[in-house]
């Protein structure tokens, strides 16, 4: 296999891409038909185009801008890209326009290694092929809960009192950590708040509900956990939030279960081995953890000839075996058979199967428009200027509006 | 020269400038007043999505567009009059902050935010760029010939440098723990969140916008500075003038066409500045109108684009633009004429 370069420039995800040249091995069959694909850039794709690579004329394409190349790239006739590597937020382009093909009869033909979980169904047909779960756990400090004699946080009241406990023993700089860049992480960070308190995002109509008692609170409390963090987290996206985990500057965080290996990543990391990981804390007494489920999958083109999604569908079953999750065992939370859970998995995993569970991030339409509104509006009331009844009512002012240019409301 | 010889002459760069500039400037325009919206259509929809262990399937009323027989989104375009520009401008937002008399409601919609920022970037700069490039210029030219090469070379890095990256490094000085802050932070002995307060993002937007464009204005005055009249210069050291009154006697009114020549560029570009939001992550703090305008066009997870919004956005932009030129721009014609 040829060694890849992969070049991605500080704190800006620029597009990456990596391409590979004709190499043959632990591929069970030689691919002579040129597969392109596109996804995001995280390790767990590294993985997966790689072992997709191993059966020949694959060209991968990492990129984590491919949410806005992907609707165009995949729409057009024959679409650029063969394979794309979706979640359950950006397949809703490819759905809506109907720009991805079922699978059923690949899956009949190919699919013998897949488990049902993995089959990602609308109507009954197969549109997406799962290979992992992400969702959030919560990482925190062992050594330091330990020393202060602190118990594991459960609900959002519990890692207040622990984040005050630490704020006081001065230990770390700032007790807690959170993705709150502004943007789509910030407004993310309140969906996860708000699903918690058991709010809705829109009504059947389409009209916006964010303006509600579930909004308050889980704004009150977010703006009740940002006493404890650096001042400055309003650019503080998940990898900044990882780096300051790693530097040992804060000692709890709600993050994404995929940083979690790199906590022990001795390259990168002074705290190796003193992380923990349980399941994202909960908002209410009986409620879910206040967080969404996510999946990451691939899908093939509607626009390419059949003998091309053949082979695309052959080389993604390829770089989604056991074969390849045992050599990248820590990169995800697989759904692959072969696969054996981490330590630091253990907090994901049981945020997925807690009772109630959280609920997927919905794929609609207007949640893209909410999204947007929510990581536009937030930020008002975190720079103090407004009040959450005002912010809330700004942010479904501006859904309004963008619903409307988007003919989702008249 | 003659008619015909005029056109070939002319020709090609008319035609360059009607394809690339008139007609999108035209569709921009069309653009803003019409509405492209998809058909949506309501149906009920079975989705199953993986947990860790089983599926979970829901089944809900879902919103989705409708396709034709080749699989094509069917959409429907319609006039829609200014309303795409009353949405950029805040709609009823501004009607009742305007009512209210409440300025802070108003700088809290997107686009007078932005204007607000955008103005006091581009003519706090201005100045400051002005007298920078000024500055430099006279002390290169009076620097000894053996280093001048070398200065100027320095001088112009800045101005060399990528935007984004001459952005991001600064932003790298002082975000976080950034050199410059632990220095501050030792020097005072307290602790700073440069990123945490919106008139400390403002300072270093403008502060990296002075330092990435003076050597502009510093090129372009070292130049005139080799044209001014060594006769006039003589006598009015003769006549006893000094260094200052040389310079503001003889050098800034021989200057005064660049000086204008750079006031319009820097107003241009100022007015339009997009890469200080990018590079210092702005967006929570500071907007500028040109960045409103990326935003619109932005697609969500979705794939929803406010196109007409984005249209009227930057018609918007470009009036300002306009008003902003109109003063200097008279300037100039009036010195021409008389010329």
């Amino acid at each position: 296999m040829l060694i890849k370069n992969l070049a991605l420039a500080g704190a800006f995800a620029l597009s990456a891409t990596v391409m590979t040249t004709t190499a043959v091995a632990a591929c069970s069959f030689e691919n002579d038909v040129e597969i392109k694909t596109l996804s995001a850039g995280f390790e767990a794709w590294k993985a997966v185009t790689d072992a997709m690579a191993e059966c020949g004329n694959v060209s991968a394409e990492l990129d984590q801008e491919f949410r806005t190349k992907q609707p165009a790239a995949f729409a057009a006739n024959p679409s650029l890209y063969a394979i794309g590597g979706v979640s359950n937020g950006t397949v809703t382009p490819l759905l809506n326009e109907g720009t991805i093909r079922p699978l059923d009869d690949l899956v009949a033909k190919y699919g013998e290694n897949l488990s049902p979980n993995q089959l990602i169904r609308v109507n009954g047909e197969v549109i997406a092929i799962a290979m992992m779960v992400n969702t959030q756990h919560l990482m925190y400090r062992k050594d330091i809960f330990e020393d202060l004699g602190l118990d594991v946080p459960r609900t959002y009241d519990e890692v207040l009192v622990a984040a005050q406990t630490i704020q006081d023993a001065g230990v770390v700089d700032y007790p807690l950590g959170a993705t709150m860049a502004s943007g789509w992480n910030i407004a993310q960070d309140f969906n996860n708040m708000f699903l918690g308190y058991g709010g809705t995002f829109y009504n059947e109509d389409s009209t916006p509900a964010v303006n509600s008692e579930a909004g308050i609170k889980a704004l009150e409390m977010m703006k009740k956990l940002t006493a404890y963090m650096d001042p400055e987290y309003l650019v503080s996206d998940s990898t900044y939030v990882q780096q300051q985990f790693q530097q040992g500057k804060i000692a709890m965080a709600n993050l994404w279960g995929s940083r979690g290996g790199a906590m022990d990543d001795p390259a990168e990391s002074q705290v190796v081995g003193k992380v923990g990981s349980a399941a994202a804390p909960i908002a209410v007494e009986g409620g879910p953890p206040a967080t969404t489920l996510w999946w990451d999958g691939i899908v093939i083109a509607k626009n390419i000839d059949d003998a091309t999604a053949d082979a695309a569908f052959r080389v993604a079953m390829e770089g989604l075996d056991s074969e390849m999750v045992q050599g990248a065992n820590e990169d995800a939370i697989w759904l692959i058979s072969g696969y054996t859970p981490g330590d630091m998995a253990s907090g994901a995993i049981a945020t997925a199967t807690a009772t109630p569970a959280p609920i997927s991030y919905p794929s609609t339409s207007q949640m893209g428009l909410m999204h947007t509104a929510l990581g536009n509006k937030l930020d008002g009331f975190f720079t103090g200027n407004m009040t959450a009844e005002e912010t809330l009512a700004a942010v479904e002012e501006d859904y309004i509006s963008q619903a409307k240019e988007a003919g989702l409301l008249e | 020269m003659k008619f015909r010889t005029f056109a070939m002459f002319v020709g090609p760069s008319v035609v360059m400038m009607l394809m690339f500039i008139a007609f999108p400037l035209v569709t921009v325009l069309l653009n803003s007043f019409q509405v492209t919206q998809p058909v949506f259509q309501v149906v009920e929809t079975e989705t199953c999505t993986p947990g860790f262990i089983t599926q979970t399937c829901t089944t809900e009323i879902k919103t989705i567009p409708v396709l034709d027989g080749d699989g094509k989104t069917v959409t429907t375009t319609r006039w829609v009059g200014f309303s795409s520009y009353a949405n950029v401008l805040g709609g009823e937002r501004l009607t009742r902050a305007l009512s209210d008399f409440d300025l802070g409601a108003v700088l809290q919609i997107d686009f007078w935010k932005a204007l607000r920022f955008t103005l006091t970037f581009t003519l706090v700069t201005l100045p400051l760029v002005l007298g920078l490039g000024l500055a430099i210029a006279v002390v290169v030219n009076n620097a000894a010939t053996a280093v001048k090469g070398p200065v100027i070379f320095v001088s112009l890095l800045p101005f060399i440098i990528t935007p984004v990256i001459g952005a991001l490094s600064i932003r790298w000085l002082f975000y976080g723990d950034g050199i410059v802050t632990v220095w501050l932070e030792a020097l005072f002995d307290t602790n700073l969140s440069v990123a945490a307060n919106g008139w400390a993002i403002e300072f270093l937007m403008m502060f990296y916008r002075v330092w990435h464009v003076a050597p502009f204005a510093f090129v372009i005055f070292y130049a005139g500075l080799q044209t001014v009249n060594q006769d006039t210069l003589e006598s009015a050291i003769i006549d006893g003038a000094s260094r200052w009154e040389r310079l503001r006697y003889v050098v800034i009114p021989h200057l005064m066409p660049l000086i204008v020549f750079i006031t319009l560029i820097h107003l241009m570009d100022a007015y339009r500045a997009f890469e200080e939001v990018i590079g210092f992550s702005s967006e929570s703090y500071r907007i500028t109108l040109q960045y409103l305008t990326y935003d619109y066009l932005t697609p969500d997870d979705a794939g929803n684009r406010q196109i007409s919004s984005a249209s009227a956005s930057a018609m918007l932009t470009m009036i300002g633009v306009v008003v902003l030129l109109a003063a200097p721009l008279r300037r100039t014609w009036r010195d021409h004429r008389g010329a």
